[in-house]
């Protein structure tokens, strides 16, 4: 088979070969990376490892590969789950590695279709770089959601005449809630009792966060409020840039990453606060992905030292234990905790979200097996790679149900939804586990200590 | 390779398509194994599904007179399973059935693909103990680990992976499908050519199929971290447990530049000022284990150890060994070529050439990092460089051959578990002598007359 490359284009303008060459070099292929990754797992071909792609990415700068289609196959293949960093004996940068050689992939437009050109430029481009447009398209899908005309269209089969990839996520799209972040807390919160010495925060609302899961910003300002905190949550903020860093498109990721600096200054907080892995494992890089722009570089470091996980932050600061309720006693609920792999394996942040569980009243933490395995979700993994996301689901799933547990908490949107529709195809709404947030669980055990007081 | 074009058709239309690579970026990653600074790219890669598929692509390769490279998951250390250029690679992963645990006879039969961590969990969920555990046991296949003969952590009181093969399946240059070995403790019928199998590094055959012995599961383990201000009062420790009788399962020694990379990474609580560490673990009968956990105590402290902690859990011991498992890949965090030994003496010298290698480093001013097996002699001194630096690499080789001489003098060998592959190739008629040597060829031209099989491992 022979390599295609369509644009060619100057060996000194890759943006493999520009790479630090140390952070290709640092792989001694030593293979330790492969029995936790999915898709190796899936094939047990090397190609589908992250030794193999990185001796893929290190031929092309070597100057042995093209950039073909095969290869930005392969890179859209990976998951970017990041749990061969967590494997890596030697400190592999992967995560730079993966970002850069999709870039390099769409530089070199070998992907490049019409149809994949539009999606890519008006979602990517175009809607997820203004928050405001995303909202109200938001608002049209809640409409459309709210008003009975999506249950309407199902039941009158309308569904079946689109095509065959949107026929299949239109059953994965998110519940729209009513309202957003920007309606459900006002952008300065004081705390009841504010901590000594006082603590100052800001909370990021997050892009799939805000318009299908702004409880959850409600709940982690009203946890933060309940550790004293002022929490400030500006009520339109841009998207962080993930999806974008994350889909070989870092010019815009960096133009994303200004205007967050623009909005927050992090000298002015303890901590920005952010509750979604994903989001979270992208905002602590900002101060590399700016390292070359001199008017940003210090800015953005100072960033990365602010940014904060919402577990990590609660457990830093020795959060309040909530308190059971006072006249009876909570029944005791089996919850088991799936990882966001941008939570664990991207900050590293495992046993916090662990921490918090355990200190609810009532709960039986139950550890479900391949807690650290990702689900499938993946950022857009499902739409790009159906199949594979689809085996991950369901063993997921499997794990999930083998714990007997009455409620899955996740802190990730990606995998919220993931799990929610897994859950869905194989247990009616109603016996099928709760999926929630941690902060929503532990607002809700703040609020019930509250109840039983006043009760 | 004019042929090749008819030799993977024919390959392809027996497995399917799919089980033949030969696209570039498909083929790309089946350059290298484990070892560094080693690369050359097949031909194209199959995946054989039983030992009849494995039989066929033989014959196919004799009659296209084409070399074939047995491969696993590629883990290994010394080259063995690096492809030549024109070669067809038989990557045996996707065997990967374990075919029956024999409770009645401690046996496990699995397929050559199978993770010796498979293995070890399958024997340990029936009470049974399977105890090779090379450093890559999470993702080696216990086909790799008996084509290089691997060793471990626990070698010193249970010995390598020949000790625990009874039986193989392999198929041979012209295609036969032999078995070797059975399910009896003894079997003297006819040569033991099992054992010319184990550690013959995929130059004389294709193992399959593997029986292994397994062992009852010892009842108590018991996990000691020593901390020594100086390399030397951790080898006379070492010295002074094996005087005093006492045979741990595990003891293992690394140096400070080791414990420092694998703190980094596993996050255990190694003492990173510590000068050297020892790892050591007792099991068996739980009285046996408590005694020998206080007397290896004692003779810690007799012998100038800062500290001894005891792993208060199951888990906080098995924490320790995975982290000293990644000792190797956790070097690779100070340079970009990390190249390791596998240097083994006898015990009593252990002291000296930690020394020598110590001098060796300094001679050609390079960063050696040594951890190892301390109890059995095995040593992996290992060289912190850039592949790129020429100049280096060019005292890279002198060291080696530095560290060689060293080992030999003293009565030891070039390789104690990573095999002789490429990495050893230039030393083994040293060691072995010019009889001893042409033995070896005579055999490998017995069994594989036309030179097909992994040609250019071990010897030329």
């Amino acid at each position: 088979m022979k390599s295609v490359v369509k644009t060619p284009t100057p060996q000194s303008a890759n943006l493999l070969v520009g790479l630090d060459y140390s952070v290709l070099q640092q792989c001694m292929h030593c293979g330790l990376c492969l029995p936790t990754c999915p898709t190796y797992d899936e094939t047990k071909l090397e190609k589908h490892g992250p030794r193999g792609r990185i001796a893929l990415m290190r031929a092309i700068a070597d100057g042995e590969l093209a950039v073909s289609k095969a290869f930005g196959d392969e890179m859209y293949y990976c998951l970017g789950c990041l749990a061969c960093t967590t494997a890596c004996p030697a400190g592999v940068n992967y995560a730079e590695l993966f970002e850069t050689a999709r870039a390099e992939v769409e530089r070199q437009g070998v992907l490049d279709t019409p149809k994949r050109g539009l999606i890519r430029f008006w979602v990517v481009k175009f809607l997820f770089t203004r928050p405001r447009l995303l909202r109200l398209v938001g608002r049209a899908l809640w409409l459309w959601q709210a008003s009975g005309l999506q249950s309407f269209a199902r039941r009158a089969g309308l569904t079946k005449l689109l095509p065959a990839t949107l026929r299949r996520l239109e059953p994965q799209a998110p519940v729209i809630r009513r309202r957003f972040s920007h309606e459900l807390m006002r952008p300065v919160e004081q705390p009841d009792r504010p901590a000594d010495p006082a603590r100052r925060v800001a909370v990021l609302t997050g892009c799939v966060q805000d318009l299908a899961f702004s409880e959850i910003n409600r709940a982690t300002v009203d946890v933060l409020l309940a550790n004293g905190c002022e929490v400030h949550t500006p009520p339109v903020q841009p998207c962080c840039g993930s999806l974008h860093a994350h889909n070989g498109d870092l010019a815009s990721a960096r133009a994303l990453a200004r205007r967050q600096l623009d909005l927050f200054n992090p000298d002015a907080f303890d901590a920005v606060i952010s509750n979604a892995g994903g989001c979270g494992s992208h905002l602590k890089t900002y101060g590399h992905l700016l390292h070359d722009d001199p008017a940003s570089a210090a800015h953005a470091a100072a960033w990365d030292r602010k940014l904060k996980d919402i577990h990590e932050y609660l457990v830093a600061i020795d959060f309040r234990r909530p308190a059971g309720p006072v006249s009876r006693p909570a029944p005791t609920t089996p919850v088991t905790y799936h990882e966001s792999c941008h939570l664990c394996h991207g900050q590293k942040i495992s046993a916090q979200p662990r921490a918090i569980l355990r200190a609810l009243p009532g709960v039986d933490l139950r550890e479900c097996a391949e807690a650290q395995w990702c689900c499938g979700s993946a950022g857009i993994y499902n739409i790009t790679q159906p199949d594979t996301a689809a085996r991950l689901q369901e063993r997921k799933i499997d794990h999930v149900l083998a714990t007997g547990a009455q409620t899955v908490a996740t802190a990730n949107p990606g995998c919220h939804l993931q799990l929610e529709t897994g859950l869905r195809t194989v247990l009616s709404p109603g016996s099928a586990p709760r999926v929630a947030h941690p902060i929503v669980l532990l607002a809700e055990a703040y609020r019930a200590e509250h109840l039983s007081i006043t009760d | 390779m004019a042929t090749l074009p008819t030799l993977d058709s024919a390959l392809a239309e027996r497995l399917g398509s799919h089980r033949v690579l030969t696209a570039r970026e498909d083929i790309l990653p089946y350059g290298f194994d484990g070892t560094a600074a080693l690369k050359q790219l097949p031909a194209c890669v199959a995946f054989p599904r039983d030992a009849a598929d494995v039989a066929f692509a033989l014959r196919l390769a004799r009659e296209h007179r084409v070399p074939v490279v047995t491969r696993g998951s590629g883990t290994g250390l010394s080259g063995g399973s690096v492809p030549l250029a024109g070669c067809v690679v038989l990557c045996l992963v996707k065997m990967d059935r374990i075919l029956e645990l024999d409770p009645a006879n401690l046996t496990l039969r699995a397929e050559a693909g199978v993770i010796t961590q498979k293995i070890y969990e399958t024997a340990d969920a029936a009470g049974l103990f399977y105890p090779p555990d090379p450093g890559s046991m999470k993702i080696s296949t216990i086909g790799g680990n008996v084509a290089e003969n691997s060793g471990g952590l626990r070698g010193l009181k249970y010995g390598v992976t020949r000790d625990y093969v009874i039986g193989l399946e392999v198929v041979l240059a012209d295609g036969s499908i032999c078995w070797l070995g059975s399910k009896c403790v003894k079997d003297v019928a006819g040569y033991n050519l099992r054992d010319l199998f184990i550690g013959s590094e995929g130059t004389l055959g294709v193992v399959t199929q593997v029986l292994l012995k397994l062992l009852p599961k010892p009842a108590a383990r018991q996990t000691l971290l020593a901390t020594f201000g100086a390399m030397d009062a951790a080898a006379e420790t070492v010295s002074a447990i094996i005087a005093a009788k006492i045979i741990p399962c595990t003891l293992e020694f690394l140096d400070q530049k080791t414990l420092r990379c694998v703190e980094d990474f596993a996050k255990v609580g190694l003492p990173r000022d510590a000068a050297a560490i020892l790892l050591i673990e007792t099991d068996g009968h739980p009285a046996a284990v408590a005694d020998e956990a206080d007397a290896i105590e004692n003779l810690c402290h007799a012998h100038g150890a800062t500290s001894v902690r005891r792993a208060a859990t199951a888990a906080e011991a098995t924490q320790l060994a995975t982290a000293r498992r990644s000792a190797f890949s956790a070097l690779a965090r100070l340079r970009p070529t990390t190249i390791l030994e596998d240097v083994t003496v006898p015990r009593s010298e252990l002291a000296g050439m930690i020394r020598a290698v110590d001098a060796i480093a300094t001679k050609h001013d390079l960063n050696i990092a040594t951890f190892g097996h301390f109890g059995d002699g095995n040593l992996h001194p290992t060289i912190l460089t850039d592949e790129r630096d020429a100049a280096e690499m060019h005292r890279v080789e002198s060291a080696l051959a530095d560290i060689v001489e060293e080992t030999l003098k003293r009565g030891g060998t070039i390789t104690g578990e990573h095999g002789v592959g490429l990495a050893k190739k230039p030393f083994l008629k040293r060691q072995l002598g010019d009889q001893s040597y042409e033995l070896l060829r005579l055999v490998k031209r017995a069994l594989d007359p036309n030179g097909l099989l992994n040609p250019g491992k071990i010897f030329d």
